[in-house]
Protein backbone atom coordinates (compact mmCIF):
# COMPACT_ATOMS: atom_id res chain seq x y z
CA UNK A 1 0.00 0.00 0.00
CA UNK A 2 1.38 3.22 -1.45
CA UNK A 3 0.46 6.88 -0.17
CA UNK A 4 0.32 8.72 -2.97
CA UNK A 5 -0.99 12.39 -3.36
CA UNK A 6 -2.81 13.22 -6.75
CA UNK A 7 -2.23 16.91 -7.78
CA UNK A 8 -5.07 17.53 -10.67
CA UNK A 9 -8.54 15.55 -11.10
CA UNK A 10 -8.82 15.94 -14.50
CA UNK A 11 -9.52 12.98 -17.29
CA UNK A 12 -5.96 11.15 -16.11
CA UNK A 13 -5.63 12.23 -12.26
CA UNK A 14 -8.90 10.90 -11.49
CA UNK A 15 -8.81 8.13 -13.18
CA UNK A 16 -5.50 7.21 -12.00
CA UNK A 17 -7.10 8.08 -8.20
CA UNK A 18 -9.70 5.63 -9.13
CA UNK A 19 -7.50 3.12 -10.30
CA UNK A 20 -5.06 3.13 -7.42
CA UNK A 21 -8.14 3.31 -4.45
CA UNK A 22 -9.21 0.56 -6.33
CA UNK A 23 -6.24 -1.24 -6.25
CA UNK A 24 -6.03 -0.98 -2.20
CA UNK A 25 -3.76 2.72 -2.38
CA UNK A 26 -4.01 5.22 0.24
CA UNK A 27 -4.80 8.51 -2.46
CA UNK A 28 -5.93 11.86 -1.97
CA UNK A 29 -5.96 13.99 -4.70
CA UNK A 30 -6.32 17.33 -4.87
CA UNK A 31 -7.85 19.81 -7.20
CA UNK A 32 -8.72 23.97 -6.91
CA UNK A 33 -12.23 23.40 -7.93
CA UNK A 34 -15.04 21.15 -6.32
CA UNK A 35 -16.53 20.17 -9.70
CA UNK A 36 -13.78 18.24 -10.54
CA UNK A 37 -14.32 15.53 -8.22
CA UNK A 38 -17.19 14.44 -9.61
CA UNK A 39 -15.34 12.29 -11.80
CA UNK A 40 -14.31 10.35 -8.68
CA UNK A 41 -16.18 7.34 -8.46
CA UNK A 42 -18.79 6.35 -5.89
CA UNK A 43 -17.09 4.15 -3.59
CA UNK A 44 -13.86 6.20 -4.07
CA UNK A 45 -12.18 5.75 -0.25
CA UNK A 46 -9.64 8.16 -0.68
CA UNK A 47 -9.51 12.05 -0.01
CA UNK A 48 -10.66 14.82 -2.12
CA UNK A 49 -8.62 18.02 -1.14
CA UNK A 50 -9.66 21.52 -2.51
CA UNK A 51 -6.07 23.49 -3.03
CA UNK A 52 -3.66 24.53 -5.36
CA UNK A 53 -0.79 22.34 -5.46
CA UNK A 54 2.06 25.49 -5.84
CA UNK A 55 0.67 26.64 -2.33
CA UNK A 56 2.74 24.86 0.65
CA UNK A 57 -0.30 24.92 2.54
CA UNK A 58 -2.46 23.73 0.26
CA UNK A 59 -0.01 20.59 -0.28
CA UNK A 60 0.51 20.17 3.90
CA UNK A 61 -3.40 20.34 4.08
CA UNK A 62 -3.49 17.60 1.03
CA UNK A 63 -0.72 14.95 3.42
CA UNK A 64 2.00 15.45 1.17
CA UNK A 65 4.62 15.49 4.35
CA UNK A 66 3.48 11.76 5.00
CA UNK A 67 3.12 10.80 0.84
CA UNK A 68 5.71 8.24 -0.73
CA UNK A 69 4.59 9.35 -4.10
CA UNK A 70 3.36 12.41 -5.57
CA UNK A 71 1.95 13.25 -9.40
CA UNK A 72 1.32 16.33 -10.75
CA UNK A 73 -0.93 15.96 -13.51
CA UNK A 74 -3.48 19.41 -14.08
CA UNK A 75 -3.47 21.22 -17.55
CA UNK A 76 -0.50 23.46 -16.76
CA UNK A 77 2.84 21.94 -17.44
CA UNK A 78 4.26 25.11 -15.30
CA UNK A 79 1.80 24.59 -12.50
CA UNK A 80 2.80 20.89 -12.61
CA UNK A 81 6.46 21.52 -12.73
CA UNK A 82 6.36 23.78 -9.81
CA UNK A 83 4.43 22.07 -7.55
CA UNK A 84 6.24 19.23 -8.87
CA UNK A 85 9.86 20.62 -7.44
CA UNK A 86 8.20 22.07 -4.22
CA UNK A 87 7.17 18.24 -3.49
CA UNK A 88 10.98 17.72 -4.63
CA UNK A 89 12.64 20.18 -2.58
CA UNK A 90 10.61 21.55 0.07
CA UNK A 91 8.84 18.36 1.38
CA UNK A 92 11.51 16.33 0.07
CA UNK A 93 9.04 13.27 -1.40
CA UNK A 94 10.40 10.05 -2.16
CA UNK A 95 9.21 10.08 -5.88
CA UNK A 96 7.79 12.93 -7.12
CA UNK A 97 6.43 12.57 -10.91
CA UNK A 98 5.38 15.75 -13.36
CA UNK A 99 2.89 15.11 -16.14
CA UNK A 100 5.04 18.21 -19.08
CA UNK A 101 3.26 18.17 -22.48
CA UNK A 102 5.62 20.40 -24.05
CA UNK A 103 8.64 17.61 -25.08
CA UNK A 104 11.07 20.53 -25.12
CA UNK A 105 10.33 21.36 -21.70
CA UNK A 106 10.35 18.11 -20.61
CA UNK A 107 13.65 17.07 -22.08
CA UNK A 108 15.01 19.75 -19.97
CA UNK A 109 13.29 19.22 -16.47
CA UNK A 110 14.29 15.63 -16.99
CA UNK A 111 18.20 16.48 -17.16
CA UNK A 112 17.35 18.96 -14.01
CA UNK A 113 16.47 15.55 -12.32
CA UNK A 114 12.73 15.61 -12.57
CA UNK A 115 11.19 12.66 -12.98
CA UNK A 116 8.86 13.83 -16.29
CA UNK A 117 6.26 12.43 -18.45
CA UNK A 118 5.18 13.94 -22.18
CA UNK A 119 2.13 12.02 -23.21
CA UNK A 120 2.79 14.53 -26.30
CA UNK A 121 5.93 12.10 -27.15
CA UNK A 122 4.65 9.05 -25.88
CA UNK A 123 1.46 9.47 -28.45
CA UNK A 124 3.14 10.44 -31.23
CA UNK A 125 5.69 7.53 -30.96
CA UNK A 126 2.88 5.49 -30.65
CA UNK A 127 1.07 6.69 -33.37
CA UNK A 128 4.23 6.48 -35.75
CA UNK A 129 4.57 2.76 -35.32
CA UNK A 130 1.13 2.73 -36.19
CA UNK A 131 1.50 4.20 -39.40
CA UNK A 132 4.37 2.35 -40.12
CA UNK A 133 3.25 -1.14 -39.39
CA UNK B 1 22.93 45.30 -21.92
CA UNK B 2 20.17 43.18 -23.10
CA UNK B 3 17.36 42.57 -20.87
CA UNK B 4 14.59 40.05 -21.70
CA UNK B 5 11.26 40.95 -19.46
CA UNK B 6 8.56 37.86 -19.97
CA UNK B 7 5.14 39.48 -19.11
CA UNK B 8 3.98 42.81 -20.85
CA UNK B 9 1.06 43.85 -18.05
CA UNK B 10 1.43 46.91 -15.54
CA UNK B 11 5.09 45.94 -14.09
CA UNK B 12 6.56 44.78 -17.47
CA UNK B 13 5.36 47.96 -19.01
CA UNK B 14 6.73 50.52 -16.34
CA UNK B 15 9.59 48.50 -16.20
CA UNK B 16 10.53 48.46 -19.59
CA UNK B 17 9.85 52.17 -20.11
CA UNK B 18 12.42 53.03 -16.68
CA UNK B 19 15.24 50.32 -18.50
CA UNK B 20 15.15 52.35 -21.82
CA UNK B 21 15.25 55.55 -20.63
CA UNK B 22 18.34 54.34 -18.92
CA UNK B 23 19.82 53.22 -22.69
CA UNK B 24 19.15 49.31 -22.78
CA UNK B 25 18.00 46.96 -24.60
CA UNK B 26 14.72 45.48 -24.02
CA UNK B 27 12.71 42.88 -25.41
CA UNK B 28 9.77 41.95 -24.21
CA UNK B 29 7.81 38.72 -24.44
CA UNK B 30 3.69 38.70 -24.28
CA UNK B 31 0.93 36.55 -24.87
CA UNK B 32 -1.52 38.73 -25.75
CA UNK B 33 -1.98 40.38 -28.76
CA UNK B 34 -3.67 43.92 -27.30
CA UNK B 35 -0.93 44.09 -24.69
CA UNK B 36 1.97 43.70 -26.87
CA UNK B 37 0.35 46.20 -29.72
CA UNK B 38 -0.08 48.63 -27.45
CA UNK B 39 2.98 48.40 -25.86
CA UNK B 40 4.89 48.84 -29.79
CA UNK B 41 2.45 51.20 -30.08
CA UNK B 42 3.83 53.50 -27.16
CA UNK B 43 7.44 52.45 -26.67
CA UNK B 44 8.58 51.36 -30.13
CA UNK B 45 8.95 47.88 -31.38
CA UNK B 46 9.92 45.95 -28.35
CA UNK B 47 7.61 43.21 -27.25
CA UNK B 48 7.53 40.14 -29.60
CA UNK B 49 4.52 38.11 -29.49
CA UNK B 50 5.14 34.70 -27.00
CA UNK B 51 5.03 32.57 -24.55
CA UNK B 52 8.24 32.85 -22.38
CA UNK B 53 8.10 29.80 -21.12
CA UNK B 54 8.01 27.81 -25.15
CA UNK B 55 12.44 26.97 -25.71
CA UNK B 56 11.23 28.05 -29.66
CA UNK B 57 10.20 31.63 -28.42
CA UNK B 58 13.44 32.28 -26.02
CA UNK B 59 15.66 30.86 -29.21
CA UNK B 60 14.22 33.40 -31.39
CA UNK B 61 14.43 36.48 -28.82
CA UNK B 62 18.14 35.43 -28.26
CA UNK B 63 18.27 34.61 -25.09
CA UNK B 64 21.59 32.95 -24.55
CA UNK B 65 23.07 36.95 -25.56
CA UNK B 66 20.76 38.35 -22.84
CA UNK B 67 22.68 39.81 -19.87
CA UNK B 68 19.05 40.10 -17.41
CA UNK B 69 16.39 37.92 -17.57
CA UNK B 70 12.71 39.48 -15.82
CA UNK B 71 9.93 37.27 -15.40
CA UNK B 72 7.04 39.40 -14.39
CA UNK B 73 4.01 38.00 -15.34
CA UNK B 74 1.18 37.03 -12.90
CA UNK B 75 1.43 33.68 -11.73
CA UNK B 76 4.15 32.37 -10.12
CA UNK B 77 4.44 29.12 -11.92
CA UNK B 78 5.21 30.75 -15.13
CA UNK B 79 7.57 33.26 -13.70
CA UNK B 80 9.80 30.05 -12.51
CA UNK B 81 9.63 27.87 -15.28
CA UNK B 82 10.63 31.36 -17.72
CA UNK B 83 13.86 32.11 -15.35
CA UNK B 84 14.73 27.97 -14.94
CA UNK B 85 14.87 27.94 -18.55
CA UNK B 86 16.41 31.52 -19.14
CA UNK B 87 19.24 30.37 -16.36
CA UNK B 88 19.56 26.29 -17.14
CA UNK B 89 19.48 26.52 -21.03
CA UNK B 90 20.80 29.42 -21.71
CA UNK B 91 23.10 30.73 -19.08
CA UNK B 92 21.67 34.04 -18.33
CA UNK B 93 23.65 35.46 -15.98
CA UNK B 94 20.96 37.02 -13.99
CA UNK B 95 17.62 36.25 -13.54
CA UNK B 96 15.19 37.86 -11.61
CA UNK B 97 11.35 36.52 -11.04
CA UNK B 98 8.21 38.12 -9.44
CA UNK B 99 6.49 36.03 -6.96
CA UNK B 100 3.02 36.43 -5.97
CA UNK B 101 2.91 33.33 -2.95
CA UNK B 102 5.34 34.91 -0.22
CA UNK B 103 6.51 30.94 0.48
CA UNK B 104 7.55 30.22 -2.10
CA UNK B 105 10.69 32.52 -2.11
CA UNK B 106 12.65 30.27 -0.41
CA UNK B 107 12.13 27.61 -3.46
CA UNK B 108 12.74 30.19 -6.00
CA UNK B 109 16.25 30.40 -4.27
CA UNK B 110 16.76 27.04 -3.95
CA UNK B 111 16.26 26.54 -7.69
CA UNK B 112 18.72 28.83 -8.84
CA UNK B 113 16.74 31.94 -9.77
CA UNK B 114 19.03 35.00 -8.23
CA UNK B 115 16.80 37.57 -7.25
CA UNK B 116 13.07 37.71 -6.22
CA UNK B 117 10.91 40.63 -5.95
CA UNK B 118 7.60 39.26 -3.62
CA UNK B 119 4.71 42.34 -4.40
CA UNK B 120 3.01 40.74 -2.14
CA UNK B 121 5.21 41.30 0.82
CA UNK B 122 6.33 44.65 -0.27
CA UNK B 123 2.02 46.10 -0.09
CA UNK B 124 2.06 43.91 2.73
CA UNK B 125 4.81 45.51 4.52
CA UNK B 126 4.31 49.09 3.34
CA UNK B 127 0.33 48.64 4.82
CA UNK B 128 1.14 46.69 7.98
CA UNK B 129 4.10 49.32 8.88
CA UNK B 130 1.66 52.19 8.91
CA UNK B 131 -0.30 50.40 11.65
CA UNK B 132 1.02 51.76 14.63
CA UNK B 133 0.78 48.82 16.74
CA UNK B 134 2.93 47.07 14.38
CA UNK B 135 5.85 45.80 16.20
CA UNK B 136 8.38 44.68 13.69
CA UNK B 137 8.71 45.49 9.84
CA UNK B 138 11.25 44.55 7.18
CA UNK B 139 13.59 47.18 6.25
CA UNK B 140 15.90 45.16 3.87
CA UNK B 141 17.47 42.09 3.11
CA UNK B 142 21.25 41.80 3.01
CA UNK B 143 21.49 39.35 -0.33
CA UNK B 144 23.56 36.14 -0.20
CA UNK B 145 24.04 36.36 4.10
CA UNK B 146 20.53 35.48 4.94
CA UNK B 147 20.09 38.27 7.21
CA UNK B 148 17.89 41.02 7.49
CA UNK B 149 17.38 44.56 8.56
CA UNK B 150 14.33 45.17 10.42
CA UNK B 151 12.92 47.71 12.45
CA UNK B 152 11.24 46.96 16.26
CA UNK B 153 9.01 49.47 18.09
CA UNK B 154 8.96 48.77 21.96
CA UNK B 155 5.65 49.19 22.75
CA UNK B 156 4.76 50.76 26.38
CA UNK B 157 3.75 47.61 28.57
CA UNK B 158 6.67 45.52 27.36
CA UNK B 159 9.13 43.91 29.81
CA UNK B 160 12.14 44.93 28.02
CA UNK B 161 11.32 48.57 29.48
CA UNK B 162 14.03 49.79 31.88
CA UNK B 163 16.18 46.26 31.23
CA UNK B 164 19.83 46.59 29.83
CA UNK B 165 20.94 45.62 26.54
CA UNK B 166 23.50 43.02 27.83
CA UNK B 167 20.09 41.83 30.19
CA UNK B 168 18.07 40.91 26.86
CA UNK B 169 18.42 36.81 25.28
CA UNK B 170 19.33 37.57 22.34
CA UNK B 171 19.41 35.23 19.39
CA UNK B 172 22.76 34.34 18.33
CA UNK B 173 23.59 36.08 15.16
CA UNK B 174 21.09 38.95 16.06
CA UNK B 175 22.37 42.40 17.24
CA UNK B 176 20.91 45.39 18.08
CA UNK B 177 22.60 48.39 16.22
CA UNK B 178 20.92 51.70 16.36
CA UNK B 179 18.01 53.70 18.69
CA UNK B 180 15.93 55.98 17.46
CA UNK B 181 14.62 57.53 20.55
CA UNK B 182 12.28 61.15 19.87
CA UNK B 183 13.50 64.34 20.02
CA UNK B 184 17.33 62.72 20.61
CA UNK B 185 19.97 61.62 18.67
CA UNK B 186 20.04 58.38 17.29
CA UNK B 187 21.95 56.00 19.50
CA UNK B 188 24.75 53.25 18.78
CA UNK B 189 23.34 50.57 21.76
CA UNK B 190 26.15 49.54 23.88
CA UNK B 191 25.56 46.66 26.28
CA UNK B 192 24.74 48.65 29.52
CA UNK B 193 22.15 50.81 27.12
CA UNK B 194 18.63 50.65 28.84
CA UNK B 195 15.88 50.46 26.89
CA UNK B 196 12.62 52.84 27.12
CA UNK B 197 9.12 52.77 25.86
CA UNK B 198 8.51 54.05 22.48
CA UNK B 199 12.06 53.29 21.38
CA UNK B 200 12.48 52.51 17.87
CA UNK B 201 15.23 49.77 17.68
CA UNK B 202 17.23 48.93 14.29
CA UNK B 203 18.11 45.42 14.57
CA UNK B 204 20.07 43.01 12.14
CA UNK B 205 19.15 39.69 12.27
CA UNK B 206 18.50 36.52 10.39
CA UNK B 207 15.32 35.63 9.24
CA UNK B 208 14.73 32.42 11.26
CA UNK B 209 15.64 34.76 14.45
CA UNK B 210 12.95 36.86 13.54
CA UNK B 211 10.48 35.32 16.19
CA UNK B 212 13.39 34.47 19.30
CA UNK B 213 14.40 38.76 18.60
CA UNK B 214 10.73 39.57 19.16
CA UNK B 215 10.24 37.30 22.40
CA UNK B 216 14.07 38.82 23.69
CA UNK B 217 12.42 42.29 23.40
CA UNK B 218 9.29 41.13 24.70
CA UNK B 219 7.35 42.44 21.76
CA UNK B 220 3.97 40.43 20.95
Amino acid sequence: MKKVVIMGCGRTGSWLANLLDAAGHSVTVMDVETYSFRRLLPDFKGKAVIGNGIEQEALKKAGIEQAEIFIAVTQGDNRNIMAAQIAKHIFNVPRVICRIYDPLRQEIYQTLGLETISPTTIFAEMLKKWVEE
Amino acid sequence: MYIIIVGGGGVGYYLAKALLEEGHEILILEQNRTLCETINDELGGICTRGDGCEVATLVQAGTSRADMFVAVTGEDQHNLVACQLAKHKFKVPRTIARIKIPKNAGLFKKLGIDITINGTDVILEHITESVPTHPLTHLMEIPGEGLEVVEIRLPAGSLSIGKAVKDLSLPAGSMLSLIIRKDQKPIIPVPTTVLMAGDQIIAVTSAESEAAIRAALKVK
